[in-house]
């Protein structure tokens, strides 16, 4: 594939240099495709890596299934990237399979459907029966019905993503952990406005700078919005927080799914000797401001222990918030009314050159999110230069400390 | 579903509660000659933790605040903090439980230190690389394994969260940064019980010297403070035993070569 690229980018003092904002697994996977591709990055993050929205999902590598009736794009991307994650990060995964589980009559109903959905999706997907299901899984609720089997993963949620920080570092990338952008140098140029740096604080110095650019990525994921705004730019990322309940004790092997169209408290993930039961969704005007109520948390445990009865008598460990970046027309009252399917923004088109947002997606996508953000940037950089992510193998976690 | 919840409902709120907390947070920036303490108010809920009264002292407060998370479960071991003078993760401490109007945070002691509440892992990271992992096992699939017999009574290595809170408390490391410490040691243990075609041997020959685990004063600080279980001083007296039964073995001429 290498020869089909007309430029070959080397890393070079005069390569393009690419800042991007946002140091969550979406930045990372950014910062490295585009260092693959030759170009000088550097990220910025105002806190720790991963402090944002990708250390706090459930930590489930998708096999697609919970989307494969109502998103079907959505599903089948998501096995893609499963099978290829599996490849270039082995040893992140358990590779412990998921269990969509039908306990009600109309569970049932759903499942001819729902299987035939994950197959048209190219997921593969497994029948098991209630005697083969509570074989393999004792403590789900002996009420249920019938399964599904697809692969599922359990992810850890911040080693995955500091896997990409650590080979894009290795591979030359300068990666700025409490370092917040507080503003955007904007250039008046002959066809309109353009990005030409950020200004930015070291938070452990107190130092103000800017890092020059030619161009600006917008990684917030749901701080997507404030960050674009820096540059004047309006962007339809919304917050749409979901409450997690993590509780103490293994009570699955596999990654336990209620088999029914996506709704709250649907899920219960395996994560160490922890169940991580997930979520729900509303929208919030400030993803600094989250906040975790009551009510849903004892949702999570009511309906996991729908699945899995002994959750309703487990110690919890802890209960949180996070808040996915939602694409969509603003007035939708509802997260789970937006798509989930990612997108990148070329800001040329509100009048901006040289920033482009990147958001939407989700944990299991993350590489797929940085390749298409990557073939904008280059594309607006002039640059031919091919993506190597679907194949290269990231560095351990532990590289990244190195 | 609603477009903004009621405030009122939720469980870790950090204002309009009525119960206020004074925080005495170590600050400390780059270029500083030594640390001192700022002091913070905030309202806690019953479910409100350390690391959330931390994030609402950022967010509303002071944007300078240094710290920090990630999956606020204890999961991913980044929010190890010393509060009140014990080692506990942050996003696991509930305030009220701790018991005290103000509550006393600093980081974690023994590692090199990047502002306010944030270390630097590298050192950490380090001391695992100088033991436990670089290990190249023949197979790194679990099923290849021949697994000791009651192996689900062990404790997991595999729980480690990389955390640092056994270096933190551990009273030898405090004094002697040469000693491996708890954390490596323990994975140590969990190599040679289950070492998947790994000559033992090779990972004991490193734990049994006068910096690994026989510089252990045995004070049991590091069990008492990890946060998952994963007993490193157990882990040290093992390998301690091990150690001892193959020396004794190799004095009788027992030791196959």
């Amino acid at each position: 594939m290498r020869g089909s690229a007309k430029v070959q980018m080397s890393q070079s003092a005069s390569a393009p240099h690419v800042v991007i904002v946002g140091g969550g697994g979406t930045g990372g996977a950014v910062a490295h495709d585009l260092t693959l591709r030759g170009l000088r990055v550097t990220l910025v993050e105002r806190g720790e890596l991963t402090s944002g929205t990708t250390g706090r999902h459930h930590g489930l590598l998708h096999s697609g299934a919970r989307y494969a009736v109502k998103d079907r794009e959505s599903a089948v991307e998501c096995i893609e990237e499963n099978r290829i994650l599996r490849t270039i990060a082995p040893g992140s995964f358990e590779e412990n399979d998921g269990l969509f589980v039908a306990i009600t009559e109309a569970d049932e109903a759903y499942e001819p459907l729902f299987f035939e959905s994950c197959l048209a999706s190219g997921i593969p997907a497994r029948r098991v029966s209630r005697a083969e299901a509570l074989r393999l899984e004792p403590n789900l609720n002996p009420a249920l019905r019938c399964a599904v089997q697809v692969p599922d993963g359990t992810i850890d949620a911040m080693r995955l993503p500091l896997r990409f920080f650590a080979t894009a570092k290795r591979n030359g990338a300068t990666i700025k952990p409490f370092t917040e952008a507080v503003a955007m140098t904007i250039a008046a140029g002959v066809s309109g406005r353009a990005v030409r740096g950020v200004s930015v604080v070291d938070r452990s110095s107190g130092a103000r700078y800017e890092i020059g650019a030619d161009l600006v990525v917008n990684a917030g994921g749901p701080w997507a919005e404030k960050i674009a705004a820096l540059a004047g730019v309006d962007v339809p990322i919304s917050p749409s927080p979901g409450v997690l309940v993590a509780v103490r004790g293994r009570y699955a092997n596999m990654v336990i799914n209620r088999l029914h169209a996506s709704g709250d408290g649907d899920i219960v993930v395996p994560q160490r000797e922890l169940s991580v039961i997930g979520t729900s969704s509303w929208l919030a005007a400030d993803p600094d401001h989250l906040t975790v109520p009551a009510d849903h948390v004892a949702m999570m445990i009511s309906e996991g222990s729908a699945m899995i009865p002994a959750i309703a008598a487990a110690a919890v460990r802890a209960t949180w918030s996070a808040a996915r970046p939602l694409i969509g027309e603003r007035g939708a009252t509802s997260g789970r009314e937006l798509s989930r399917t990612f997108k990148c923004f070329d800001h040329a088109a509100d009048g901006v050159e040289g920033f482009v947002t990147i958001s939407g997606g989700k944990a299991t996508t993350l590489r797929a999110m940085a390749e298409a953000a990557a073939n904008v940037v280059c594309g607006k950089l002039g640059i031919e230069s091919p993506c190597r992510t679907r194949e290269y193998r990231l560095a351990p976690h532990t590289a990244y400390y190195a | 579903m609603n477009a903004e919840l009621d405030p009122a409902s939720d469980t870790h709120a950090t204002a309009d509660t009525g119960v206020p907390i004074r925080f005495r947070v170590y600050r400390r920036k780059a270029g500083d000659r030594g640390g001192h303490f700022d002091e913070f108010t905030i309202e806690v809920a019953p479910d409100t933790t350390v690391l959330d009264a931390l994030v609402a002292i950022r967010t509303r407060l002071d944007p300078t605040l240094v710290l920090r998370h990630s999956c606020f479960h204890a999961s991913c071991g980044t929010c190890g903090l010393r509060v009140n003078d014990a080692e506990v993760m942050g996003c696991v401490t509930k305030v009220l439980e701790l018991g005290t109007s103000t509550v006393k945070v600093e980081p974690i002691a023994n590692e090199a230190l990047v502002s306010d509440l944030a270390t630097d892992m590298v050192d950490f990271y380090a001391r695992l690389a100088a033991i436990g992992r670089p290990l190249i096992r023949d197979s790194e699939w679990l099923a290849d394994s021949i697994e000791p017999a009651g192996i689900e009574s062990y404790n997991r290595f595999e729980s480690c969260i990389e955390c640092g809170l056994c270096i933190s408390a551990c009273p030898v490391v405090a004094t002697d940064s040469r000693y491996l410490g708890p954390a490596a040691l323990a994975a140590a243990e969990r190599a040679v019980a289950e070492p998947r075609g790994l000559d033992p041997n090779f990972v004991l020959d490193l734990a049994d010297d006068p910096q690994a685990a026989w510089r252990c004063h045995a004070a049991f600080e590091c069990t008492e403070a990890c946060p998952s279980a994963v007993d490193p001083a157990g882990a040290i007296m093992a390998l301690r035993r091990r150690a001892a039964s193959r020396r004794l073995r190799s004095l009788f001429g027992w030791r196959k070569p």
